[in-house]
C-alpha cells in the first residue's frame, strides 16, 4: 500500500514539514512494515507558460517542428530560472494552439529519468526550455503530445509553480500489509495506525454525511466547481460531517426507513444457495445511481497525482473516481453503464457452464463456487474480483450505476485463484472489507462523480445490510498482564482499546470488548491483548529470561550425526549443501542398485520443470556440485553432504485426502494416519571425490583417488560413530563392476547393507562430464547409527607380552582378501590380538591363478607369557581354516 | 657405560674353561698391552673402528684379557701386588675406551642431526583440510546456545503434511497466508503432502509428543518457491523455538531473545520488538537484532518473527490454552550469515563451491 502524505494529511494532522522517513518511522511502530518511498522526481523551474507566437518548421528528417515564443512570467518579470518572461522554445507537438497555457520545464528543472533540462541548440534555434507532456512529467503514459492545462480544466496564472498545480511535490510512503491486516489497504487505515503511533488527531473520512437538503447541495457544488476542490474546502466540509456522527443502531433505523420510502432504480437480490463452508456470499449491497455524468471530463491533477503516486494509472474520470475512493476508504467500487444493464440484479453463484466475458476481454468459464453479479442477461461481472465487459462503462456512458459490496473473504480469494485474477477489489476482500464502510463509499462516489463529472445522483440507492453485527469478547481482569508480562493499568488496556476503535463495556470478570467493524482480525482475548501491547508500545515489554527445565542435551544420533560430519571435514572432505531437486534418470541411476525404475515423490509445482523430483540418493547432487567445481578449476576434489532423502516404498499409498481441522488435537487414529501418509526421510550421508587425494609435492608422487578412498570415507564415518564398516565385493548399476564394495555391518544375527562404495561406471562419468575416476560413496546414516553399538564393554588390557608372525597364504586370485582374513581370524582363536593384510603378491614363485596374501599377526594371552609354540599354533589353526575355506596354502 | 663393560667379563666367564696358555705378569707386559691398548682407543675413529679396537684389546682374546686369565698361575704370594697391576690396567683401558667411546658417539650423534635436517616449508602434507558448511556449523552453534539453556533439539521430516504445516499452525486453508507461503506441493496435490515452508511443524510435533513443559529449538531445511537469486533462495534453513510452559509471557520471549543475541554476537548485541503478524502467534512481532560492529555498520537487522503462541496451536497439540501458555519465534540461518559473515551473495551458499566452505574451515 503507497500513501501519498497529502492524502494522508487530510485525515490526520501531520506537522507541517513531517518527512516521508518520520512517516515510515510511526507505522513501523504500530505493526506496519516499511517498505519504499515513492516521489514523482520533478525538480526545479517547472511553471506555467502560455503559447504567444509560433512558426512551423518543416525540418530535413520529414519532421515539422514548431518554433514557439512562450510567455513564462507574467510581463516585467524574470522567469523562474532567471531569464526573459518570455522564453523561445522548439517543440515537436502539435496538439496545441496560441493562447494555450501548458507545462513549461525551464533550464535548471530536472524530470524523471533523471533528465535534466538546459538551454539547448537544436533545430537551428536555441531552445530555453521544454514544453512538457504527461509522460515527461511521471503523471501517466499520455505521450501524444504536450500537456494543454486547459484539458485538466486549469486555467492558472502564468509562471505560476506548475510543481504545485499538479501535485508533483507529494510523495508518498509504501507500507507492507500483513494479511491480518486487510483495513491498512486504505488512507484511511493507515492514517488511523498513524494517528495511534503518534498521538495526532484522527478524522474519520467514512463517517456517514447527513441527508443534505437538495437545493444546498447544488449551491454547494456550484460552488466548488469554480473552485476545482481544493483540499482545504474538502476537509472543511468533511468536518461539517463529523459533527453529524451517528451511532451505528441510529444509521441502522435511518437506513430502514429510507429503505421503506425510496424507489431504487433497480431491485437487487442476494440470492446465495451454495455458500461457501457456511458462510453467505454477499452480505452487504450498496447502489447508487449517478445520471448524466460526463465520462469525457479530465481528472482533476490533484486526482491523478494521488493515483499515480499510490501506483494506479490514471485512466478515465469515472474508473479514476472508483479506484480514488478504494484507495481512500478501502471499499472496493465497481461501476456500471446503467443503461447496458437488463433488469434487475442478482447476486449469485455462478450456474453450470456459465460464462463471462470479463473487462480484460478475457471469456471466462465459472465454477458453481464462483460469485457473480447477474442480471437478466446474465453473469454480468465476477463479484469482487473484475467486472464484466458487456456493462462496462464507455466514452459514451450518461448514467453510472454504483455498487459498493461486501463479499465472503473465503469466496472472493477462491475466485481470485481460480481465474488467476489477482486485482485491487480481490486484495481487499481477501483480507476482509469494513461491512460498515460501503454507504460511505457509494456516497462518496456520487459526491466525487457530482462534483467532477457533472453528474446528478438519484436521490436513493438500495441498501442491503445482513452483516452479522459483532459479538463481543470477554476479556478477563489480569488477562493480558499475564500473556504480556507488563502490569498494565485499566486506563492502559481500555484507553488503547477505544483508540482502535472497539466499544468496551465492563462486566464483572473484566471487560466486554466489541471490536470495530474494520477489524475482522480481532476475534479472541490474544487478539486484544496484542492491541493493548502495540499500542502502549512493545518497548514497554521487560526482559525476563525463562528457567527451563534441566535438560538432556543433545541426543546420541544428533551427536553422532556431528561426529561423522566433523570426521570427514577432519579427513579432509569438504561439506556442501545441494538442492534435493532431480530428474527421474538420476533417480533411477543412483536409487536402484540395478539401474530399474524406483519410485519418487514428484513435486506438482517444481521451479525448474527438468527436476521435478525429490531425490532418493545424495549422489546425483554431489556429481552436480563436482561438476561445478571442476568446471572452476578445481580437480582434486573431495566433497561431502548429509541430508535427507525421500523414499516412497512400493505400493503404499501416501498423504491424506482429507486433513483434520485445526485447533483441535485430532484423535489418535486419525493422527497415526496422517503420519503413516508420510513418505520415510531416512538421513544419508554420501561423498564423492575425484582427481588426486594425496596431492603431487616434493618428494612426494600424487596419489590418485580410487575405490579405496570412498571406502576409507565410510570407514571414517562408521569410526566417529562406534559402528564397524565391513566390506564386501558388489555391484550397482551406476558403479564399476569390478571396483564396487558393498559396505555392511554384522550385527548379531545377520549382516546389515548400509551402503555402497566404489568407482563411478566410467561411461556414466564420462555422461557427466566427470573424470574417469570418480569415487563416490553412500551410507544410511541413521540406520549405522541404529546399528552402532551405544555401549562398550571394556576388556582388560594385558600387559604379558605380545607374540608377532607372519603369515603368507598362497590362495586362488578369486579368493577376497577380507574372507580370507577373516578364516584366519575364526581360526586363530582368542589368542590372535591382531591381524593385518601387509601384502598381496602375485608373480613369481607363486602359481598361476593364485596369490600371496601377507598376514602381521600378533598373539597374546591375557594371563601369561605366550611361548612361540602357542602362537604359531594358533596361527596354523588360522591357516588351517583358511585351507579348508579357501584351499589356502602356507608360503614358506 | 655398564653395557661395555659388563659384556667382556660375561665373555671372560663364558670363555674361562677354554684359556690355556699363561703369560708372566710383569710391569712390562702389562704396561705395554695397556700402551698398545689406549694407542688403539686413541685412533679409533668412528664406531665401527671403536668396536674393533674392543675385539682386539679388550675382549676375551685380548692381551689383558690373558693377563687376566693368568693370575691362577701366580703363586699366592704374588697373587695381591699381580692382581693390583692388572687391575689398575684394565681399569684405565676401561675408562679411557668409555671416554672415546662418549665422543665418538656425540660426534655421530651431531652428524646424523646434521644430515637429516630438512626444509619445513617443503614438506609434503599427507592431508588436506577439510571443512564443514558454515550454514550447519552456524545452526549447531545457535542449538549449542539453548542446550545451554537447557532446551533440546528437535527434528521432523521435511516432507510434511499439509496439517502440521498449516492447518495446526492456525493457517486457515482460505488465508491469504496460507498462499502467500509460496509452497512447493508434491503430486497428487489432495494428497496435501507438502516440503515444509517452515521448521514449526517440528515444534508441534514436539508438543504432540513431550510431556509438558516443552523447551525446543528446530533447526532444519525449509522451501518456498522463490526463485535463486542474490537473497532468495527456494531451499534455505531456519532455527525455530518453542516454549510452553506454564505462566510464560513476552517477557520471557525478549527475555530468551536477549540471551540468545548476546550469546551469539556478544553483550553489544540487543533485539528490538516490533508489532507483525504471523498465524501461530498471536501476539506477534518482528525480531530485530542491533549490532555494533557488522560489516555495514550499526543498524537494525531484520532477522525473523516472534510472539506468543496462538491459543489454537495449542489446542491442536491438545494442550488447554487456560493453563499452559508458551512463545515461540524464527530466524533465518542464511541470513544470519549475511550479515554476520558478510556473505552477499546467496548463491555462494547453495552453489556447493568448495573455496565457500573452506574459507570457514571448521569454524564459524
Amino acid at each position: 500500500m503507497r500513501v501519498p502524505l497529502s492524502w494522508l494529511a487530510e485525515f490526520v494532522d501531520l506537522q507541517p514539514g513531517t518527512t516521508p522517513e518520520q512517516v515510515h518511522a510511526a507505522l513501523v511502530r504500530v505493526g506496519l512494515e516499511e517498505e519504499e518511498i515513492h516521489r514523482f522526481e520533478v525538480s526545479g523551474p517547472v511553471v506555467v507558460g502560455q503559447v504567444l507566437d509560433f512558426v512551423e518548421e518543416p525540418q530535413k528528417n520529414g519532421k515539422t517542428i514548431r518554433w514557439c515564443q512562450v510567455q513564462v512570467a507574467p510581463e516585467g518579470e524574470r522567469a523562474a530560472d532567471g531569464g526573459d518572461a518570455v522564453h523561445g522554445i522548439v517543440c515537436g507537438a502539435h496538439n496545441f494552439l496560441v493562447g494555450d497555457k501548458v507545462v513549461v520545464t525551464l533550464p535548471g528543472a530536472v524530470l524523471p529519468g533523471p533528465f535534466p533540462i538546459a538551454a539547448r541548440k537544436t533545430y537551428g534555434h536555441v531552445s530555453d526550455g521544454m514544453i512538457a507532456s504527461v509522460r515527461e512529467l511521471g503523471l501517466g503514459d499520455d505521450h501524444e503530445g504536450i500537456l494543454r492545462l486547459s484539458t485538466l480544466g486549469l486555467d492558472p496564472e502564468v509562471g505560476a509553480d506548475a510543481i504545485a498545480l499538479l501535485g508533483l511535490d507529494d510523495s508518498a510512503v509504501e507500507i507492507n500489509v500483513t494479511p491480518d491486516r486487510g483495513y491498512a489497504f486504505s488512507i484511511r487505515g493507515v492514517a488511523r495506525e498513524y494517528a495511534h503511533s503518534t498521538g495526532a488527531v484522527f478524522r474519520d473520512p467514512a463517517l456517514t454525511r447527513a441527508p443534505e437538503p437538495a437545493a444546498e447541495r447544488v449551491e454547494e457544488r456550484e460552488a466548488r466547481l469554480e473552485t476545482r476542490t481544493p483540499a482545504e474546502e474538502r476537509v472543511e466540509e468533511r468536518e461539517a460531517r463529523l459533527e453529524t456522527r451517528t451511532p451505528a443502531e441510529e444509521r441502522v433505523e435511518e437506513r430502514e426507513a429510507r429503505l421503506e420510502t425510496h424507489i431504487p432504480a433497480l431491485h437487487v437480490t442476494l440470492d446465495d444457495t451454495a455458500p461457501i463452508r457456511g458462510r453467505q456470499g454477499a452480505t452487504v449491497f450498496v447502489t447508487r445511481v449517478v445520471r448524466d455524468v460526463d465520462p469525457a471530463r479530465p481528472t482533476p491533477p490533484w486526482m491523478t497525482s494521488r493515483l499515480t503516486l499510490a501506483g494506479i494509472r490514471s485512466r478515465a474520470l469515472i474508473v479514476d473516481v472508483t479506484n480514488y475512493v478504494m484507495l481512500e476508504l478501502g471499499q472496493p467500487i465497481h461501476a456500471y453503464d446503467l443503461d447496458r444493464l437488463t433488469g434487475d440484479i442478482t447476486v449469485r453463484r455462478a450456474q453450470p457452464g456459465e460464462t463471462l466475458v470479463t473487462l480484460d476481454d478475457a471469456t471466462r468459464e465459472l465454477n458453481g463456487e464462483d460469485l457473480v453479479i447477474a442480471d437478466a442477461s446474465g453473469a454480468i461481472g465476477l463479484a469482487g474480483v473484475m467486472g464484466g465487459a458487456s456493462t462496462e462503462i464507455g466514452a459514451d456512458t450518461r448514467n453510472v450505476l454504483i455498487e459498493a459490496a461486501n463479499f465472503d473473504p473465503v469466496s472472493i480469494a477462491r475466485t481470485a485463484r481460480r481465474h488467476k485474477l489477482p486485482s485491487e477489489a480481490s486484495k481487499r476482500f481477501e483480507r476482509g472489507v469494513d461491512p460498515r464502510v460501503a454507504e460511505a463509499a457509494a456516497a462518496r462516489v456520487v459526491q466525487l462523480l457530482e462534483t467532477l463529472a457533472g453528474g446528478r445522483a438519484d436521490a436513493r440507492g438500495s441498501v442491503i445490510d445482513e452483516s452479522t453485527p459483532r459479538h463481543p469478547i470477554d476479556l478477563v481482569r489480569g488477562y493480558v498482564s499475564s500473556l504480556i508480562g507488563v502490569d498494565y493499568t485499566d486506563d492502559e488496556i481500555r484507553g488503547s482499546l477505544s483508540e482502535i476503535g472497539a466499544e468496551l463495556e465492563v462486566t464483572e470478570t473484566g471487560l466486554a470488548v466489541t471490536p470495530p467493524s474494520w477489524r475482522p482480525d480481532l476475534a479472541a482475548p490474544c487478539d486484544l491483548a496484542e492491541e493493548v501491547a502495540r499500542i502502549v508500545g512493545y518497548d514497554r515489554i521487560p526482559s525476563v529470561l525463562p528457567v527451563a527445565p534441566p535438560g538432556r542435551g543433545l541426543s546420541r544420533s544428533q551427536q553422532l550425526r556431528r561426529q561423522a560430519s566433523a570426521a570427514l571435514a577432519d579427513a579432509g572432505l569438504t561439506e556442501v549443501l545441494a538442492y534435493p531437486f532431480v530428474d527421474a534418470n538420476a533417480n533411477d541411476t543412483f536409487g536402484s542398485p540395478v539401474g530399474e525404475s524406483v519410485r519418487a515423490m514428484r513435486l506438482a509445482n517444481p521451479l525448474d520443470a527438468s527436476a521435478p523430483f525429490l531425490r532418493v540418493s545424495l549422489l546425483p547432487g554431489l556429481l552436480d556440485v563436482a561438476r561445478r567445481n571442476l568446471s572452476r578449476g578445481f580437480t582434486d576434489l573431495a566433497v561431502y553432504e548429509a541430508g535427507l532423502v525421500f523414499l516412497p516404498q512400493d505400493g503404499v499409498q501416501y498423504g491424506s485426502s482429507a486433513l483434520p481441522v485445526g485447533a483441535a488435537l485430532p484423535a489418535a487414529d486419525t493422527l497415526a494416519a496422517l503420519n503413516a501418509g508420510i513418505p520415510p526421510q531416512p538421513r544419508r550421508i554420501a561423498a564423492v571425490l575425484l582427481g588426486n587425494t594425496v596431492d603431487r609435492q616434493p618428494e612426494q608422487p600424487p596419489v590418485p583417488v580410487g575405490v579405496a578412498d570412498a571406502i576409507a570415507v565410510a570407514r571414517q564415518v562408521g569410526h566417529a560413530i562406534g559402528a564397524t564398516i565391513d566390506v564386501v565385493q558388489g555391484s550397482h548399476g551406476a558403479l564399476h563392476p569390478g571396483r564396487t564394495a558393498e559396505l555392511v555391518v554384522n550385527g548379531a544375527e545377520r549382516a546389515h547393507h548400509v551402503g555402497y562404495a566404489g568407482e563411478l561406471l566410467p561411461a556414466l562419468a564420462a555422461e557427466l562430464d566427470l573424470p574417469r575416476v570418480v569415487a563416490v560413496v553412500e551410507l544410511d546414516l541413521d540406520l549405522l547409527i541404529h546399528l552402532a553399538s551405544s555401549h562398550v564393554e571394556a576388556r582388560q588390557i594385558a600387559d604379558y607380552p605380545a607374540a608377532t608372525q607372519d603369515l603368507s597364504l598362497v590362495v586362488p586370485i578369486s579368493a577376497a582378501a577380507g574372507d580370507v582374513h577373516t578364516a584366519v581370524v575364526q581360526g586363530a582363536g582368542p589368542l590372535l590380538e591382531d591381524a593385518r593384510l601387509v601384502d598381496d603378491y602375485r608373480g613369481s614363485g607363486v602359481p598361476e591363478g593364485a596369490k600371496s596374501l601377507t598376514f602381521a599377526l600378533r598373539f597374546r594371552a591375557s594371563d601369561r607369557t605366550l611361548t612361540a609354540a602357542e602362537a604359531s599354533g594358533a596361527k596354523l589353526a588360522g591357516a588351517a581354516l583358511a585351507a579348508e575355506r579357501y584351499g589356502a596354502t602356507i608360503r614358506e | 657405560m655398564p653395557a661395555s663393560t659388563s659384556e667382556p667379563a660375561a665373555g671372560l666367564a663364558l670363555n674361562l674353561g677354554l684359556v690355556s696358555e699363561p703369560i708372566e705378569i710383569s710391569e712390562q707386559s702389562v704396561g705395554q698391552a695397556v700402551e698398545v691398548a689406549l694407542a688403539a682407543i686413541a685412533a679409533a675413529q668412528d664406531s665401527t673402528q671403536l668396536k674393533a679396537v674392543r675385539s682386539a684389546h679388550l675382549a676375551e682374546s685380548s692381551a689383558l684379557a690373558r693377563l687376566n686369565a693368568s693370575m691362577r698361575t701366580v703363586p699366592n704370594e704374588q697373587k695381591a701386588a699381580a692382581g693390583k697391576l692388572v687391575g689398575q690396567a684394565r681399569a684405565r683401558v676401561n675408562q679411557a675406551f668409555s671416554a672415546r667411546e662418549a665422543e665418538i658417539v656425540e660426534a655421530e650423534d651431531a652428524r646424523r642431526l646434521a644430515e637429516e635436517a630438512v626444509d619445513v616449508t617443503a614438506l609434503a602434507s599427507r592431508w588436506r583440510p577439510g571443512a564443514r558448511h558454515p550454514l550447519n556449523l552456524l545452526q549447531e552453534r545457535i542449538a549449542d546456545v539453548f542446550v545451554g539453556m537447557g532446551w533440546e533439539v528437535a527434528e521432523g521430516p521435511e516432507l510434511e503434511s499439509e496439517w502440521y504445516n498449516f492447518d495446526a499452525l492456525n493457517f486457515d486453508e482460505d488465508h491469504p497466508a496460507r498462499a502467500m507461503q509460496d509452497t512447493f506441493f508434491v503430486e497428487p496435490a489432495d494428497a496435501h503432502l507438502v516440503l515444509r515452508t517452515h521448521t514449526s511443524p517440528v515444534q508441534l510435533r514436539a508438543l504432540l509428543a513431550g510431556e509438558l513443559p516443552v523447551y525446543r529449538v528446530a533447526p532444519g531445511r525449509v522451501y518456498r518457491t522463490d526463485e535463486l537469486d542474490a537473497t532468495h533462495t527456494p531451499v534455505f534453513h531456519q532455527i525455530e523455538g518453542i516454549a510452553v510452559d506454564k505462566g510464560l509471557t513476552m517477557a520471557h520471549l525478549r527475555g530468551t531473545l536477549d540471551h540468545f543475541v548476546k550469546a551469539m554476537f556478544g553483550d553489544e548485541a540487543t533485539v528490538r520488538l516490533r508489532p507483525n503478524y504471523f498465524p501461530f502467534t498471536e501476539p506477534s512481532a518482528e525480531l530485530d537484532l542491533w549490532h555494533p560492529t557488522f560489516s555495514q555498520g550499526p543498524r537494525w537487522i531484520e532477522w525473523g518473527g516472534c510472539g506468543m503462541v496462538n491459543p489454537n496451536v495449542l489446542r491442536s497439540a491438545g494442550i488447554d490454552p487456560d493453563e499452559y501458555s508458551g512463545f515461540a519465534f524464527g530466524v533465518g540461518v542464511e541470513r544470519a550469515l549475511m550479515f554476520r559473515n558478510d556473505v552477499k551473495d546467496m548463491h555462494d551458499m547453495v552453489e556447493g563451491d568448495i573455496r565457500f566452505s573452506q574459507q570457514f574451515g571448521m569454524v564459524v
